[in-house]
């Protein structure tokens, strides 16, 4: 009997804990609503905002997304807020982690959000899409997963900023064809981007009559891929694909470099933060890959229609945090810019901006985005720029 | 049981009935409900790891094995929840015979040699067998449960439905404890030599609880792919299985009631993190996400450090010292008057 004192006393503990917690919010916004009554300031609107900030898979991914949307926050709100109501945009860490990236979604559910931006990964959006489905918010992803958003009548609320990887798969096939390149090697991340690349690369092989050799994987937590690089060394291959987003695929340039293997790289759009070409340093000379423009914003031609958008979020981002901008970062800017034009049109209900969303059409870091009921990713193979390494810098490749 | 299991039970249930009148957020509801998944394969690994003296670093594969059992034959055969949870439970325990029995067989911790590399292959093939498990992009839309009727859909209606589950497993164990098998364990635990000197069979019993284990954490699984709806190898990988074996540890392995109050506090000490960041900022402190890990390595190490016997062992003891100081002061009273 004397142990129930105990436990007695720890689910008091407990209950005081949960109700306390309970309090916090609901006391906050009345206080909020009140403040607001009192000087007749228009109400907040609120966004949701997560992504893999930190975590093994995607700390290059997250943090720019992170800082992109604190910048901009800041910025729409130095300006005036959205037709005179402050833009709110609470942020959570998913760490990569599906478990999560659904109770992140919930709590911004709870929180009364009008629509939520991100998360980084393919994983972590398939995971809170039924969640987001039901509660009816419109959710815009900074993954690139196509099946994100197809199919769409399944997908109703759910949007996704960055590039397609058929589309990337295309640009690359498009140019191994122009080289006359069939026989390829493909190396893929065992994450949720490299897979559904691997499907892309593989599916559309017959189209662009290219014949993959040697299709091999390495886990994000490898450290060396000699193995596998060294089987499409022996199968053949005339250029190795690699498909991935991690910082692991850095490695497959430098394994390559000791093997000798002086075949072409090429990389998929998840390449797109120069760090990576860091990583592997000198072995990065030469890597070729499609990208988004945001990368080469000072090389394209001064009337390009995306030229000062690029800029000026290249500039923004580089003097506020003194790192590069990277194609992650772009994608939050767009997705947020979504919500944005969306607030700006037709206010915070949720409904509204999903109607809306569907009808936009504008000019973000990712390329021309046209949104109709059918497309919700609204960027096709136009989007891409193909994108090489040189003396450690992304240049366009040009066309040829 | 005894009857002062009788009595934690009831104000656990309380305790726990209490928790969705007091949260009116579908957020907090669901933080606990993902606490129950850990709460079930904890008191599971609890009967191991305290009782059977083995310790499993790949309970986190079994929950896996449930998950992925519900999630395939749901959407790929649209069988009933029910049936594949069951079917779940059956591949868990042949799979616990097969890494079980020789390794049980054997002295010292070779189990948990070979539950590592289980949870490693098992790891592997979930995310290298894309055509079953769906690979890195795992299953969607599992369906939720449907209980006669009634479809477990809301985060509420869920709580509910996991958390007296969890009351079902504890019943279980806590009378498994208290039997002629609980008896052989603690004794097993305390000498494997003299408890097979008294006619224990030591090895079957250690294998029995294993799969029992197992059981519990394949239950857990498939809990787990229907309230989420869906599943992806991520939360089945090693680390997890030592986060369970971390709660079982800071709870206090010798008791089952010490897994339930180390799942409930490790599950919720994160999300209490995360939501305590707030405050800081009212101090002037600006508190990161990136702090957490710090966070959480102080509460565990000092736990270890200070009470080995875990949170449970740690306030039992406080309660009979203050319990002590009362007697005391009670009979120099008596004494002096």
């Amino acid at each position: 009997m004397k142990k129930n004192l105990v436990i007695i006393i720890l689910a008091a503990f407990c209950m005081v804990f949960v109700s306390c917690s309970k309090k916090e919010e609901p006391v906050k916004e009345e206080v909020k609503q009140e403040e607001v009554k009192k000087e007749e300031v228009k109400k907040d609107y609120v966004v949701g905002a997560f992504f893999a900030i930190t975590g093994k898979f995607a700390s290059l991914l997250g943090e720019p997304e992170r800082n992109t949307v604190e910048m901009m926050v800041k910025q729409v709100n130095e300006a005036g807020g959205i037709n005179g109501h402050k833009l709110v945009v609470h942020m959570e860490d998913t760490q990569g982690d599906n478990s999560r990236a659904v109770k992140a979604a919930k709590k911004f559910i709870g929180m009364g959000v009008c629509a939520i931006v991100g998360p980084s990964r393919s994983g972590s959006s398939m995971a809170v899409i039924p969640v987001v489905q039901k509660a009816k918010i419109p959710l815009i992803s900074c993954a690139a997963a196509e099946s994100i958003v197809v199919p769409v009548a399944e997908r109703k609320y759910i949007f996704k900023t960055p590039q397609k990887d058929s589309d990337a798969v295309r640009k690359i096939y498009g140019r191994l064809n122009k080289k006359g390149v069939t026989d390829v090697g493909i190396i893929t991340g065992t994450t949720g981007f490299g897979n559904a690349g691997r499907g892309q690369l593989k599916t559309l092989a017959g189209e662009y009559k290219i014949n993959i050799v040697a299709d091999e994987t390495y886990s994000p937590a490898d450290t060396d891929m000699t193995a596998q690089l060294v089987k499409i060394k022996n199968a053949g291959a005339k250029a190795v694909i690699n498909w991935s987003i991690v910082p692991a695929q850095s490695i497959v340039p430098k394994n390559m470099k000791q093997l000798k293997m002086d075949i072409p790289l090429y990389q998929s759009h998840g390449f797109g933060n120069i760090k990576y070409a860091k990583l592997a340093g000198d072995a990065a000379e030469g890597i070729m890959f499609p990208g988004g423009r945001l990368l080469v914003a000072k090389q394209l031609i001064h009337h390009h229609p995306q030229r000062p958008l690029l800029m000026k979020y290249k500039e923004d981002y580089e003097s506020t945090y003194n790192e590069d901008a990277s194609t992650f970062g772009g994608h939050a800017y767009d997705a947020l810019l979504i919500v944005i034009n969306a607030l700006k049109a037709v206010g915070d209900d949720p409904e509204k901006i999903r109607d809306h969303i569907e009808t936009q059409n504008f000019f973000g870091t990712g390329g021309n985005f046209k949104f109709t009921p059918e497309d919700h990713n609204g960027l096709n193979t136009r989007a891409f720029d193909m994108i090489t390494v040189s003396f450690g810098e992304f240049k366009i490749l040009g066309e040829w | 049981m005894v009857i002062r299991d009788y009595i934690f039970l009831g104000i656990f249930l309380l305790v726990m009935a209490c928790v969705p009148l007091l949260l009116k957020n579908d957020y907090y509801i669901s933080i606990f409900v993902f606490a129950s998944f850990n709460c079930l394969a904890c008191i599971g690994l609890s009967l191991l790891l305290g009782y059977a003296g083995q310790i499993s670093l790949g309970h986190a594969a079994f929950i896996g094995i449930g998950a992925y059992t519900s999630g395939y034959l749901t959407t790929q055969f649209a069988w009933s929840p029910w049936i594949t949870m069951f079917i779940g439970v059956v591949i868990s325990i042949i799979i616990a015979i097969a890494v079980g029995v020789p390794s049980l067989k054997l002295r010292g911790h070779y189990l948990a040699m070979a539950t590592l590399g289980f949870g490693a292959i098992l790891y592997i093939v979930a995310v290298a067998a894309v055509d079953i498990t769906g690979g890195p992009a795992g299953l969607n839309n599992i369906p939720p449960l449907n209980l006669f009727g009634l479809i477990l859909d809301s985060d509420k209606k869920f709580f509910f439905f996991s958390w007296s589950v969890v009351v079902i497993g504890l019943l279980f164990a806590l009378n498994l404890i208290n039997s002629r098998v609980g008896r052989g364990l603690r004794a097993l635990h305390g000498s494997e030599d003299a408890a097979n000197s008294i006619g224990i069979n030591t090895s079957s019993y250690k294998i029995q609880i294993f799969i029992f284990s197992a059981v519990f954490s394949s239950i857990a699984g498939s809990l787990y792919a229907h309230y989420v709806t869906y599943i992806d190898p991520g939360p089945f990988g090693i680390m997890h299985s030592v986060l369970l074996m971390t709660m079982v540890a800071v709870g206090g392995m010798h008791k089952i009631w010490g897994a339930v109050i180390g799942s409930l506090l490790l599950s919720l000490l994160p999300e209490f993190l995360s939501f305590s960041t707030g405050y800081f900022k009212t101090f002037g402190i600006e508190y990161k996400p990136d702090y957490d890990t710090l966070v959480y390595g102080i509460i565990l190490l000092s736990i270890m450090l200070f009470l080995p016997e875990g949170l449970y062992g740690g306030f039992s003891s406080a309660f009979r010292a203050v319990k002590n100081i009362v007697k005391r002061n009670g009979k120099k009273a008596k004494s002096s008057s």
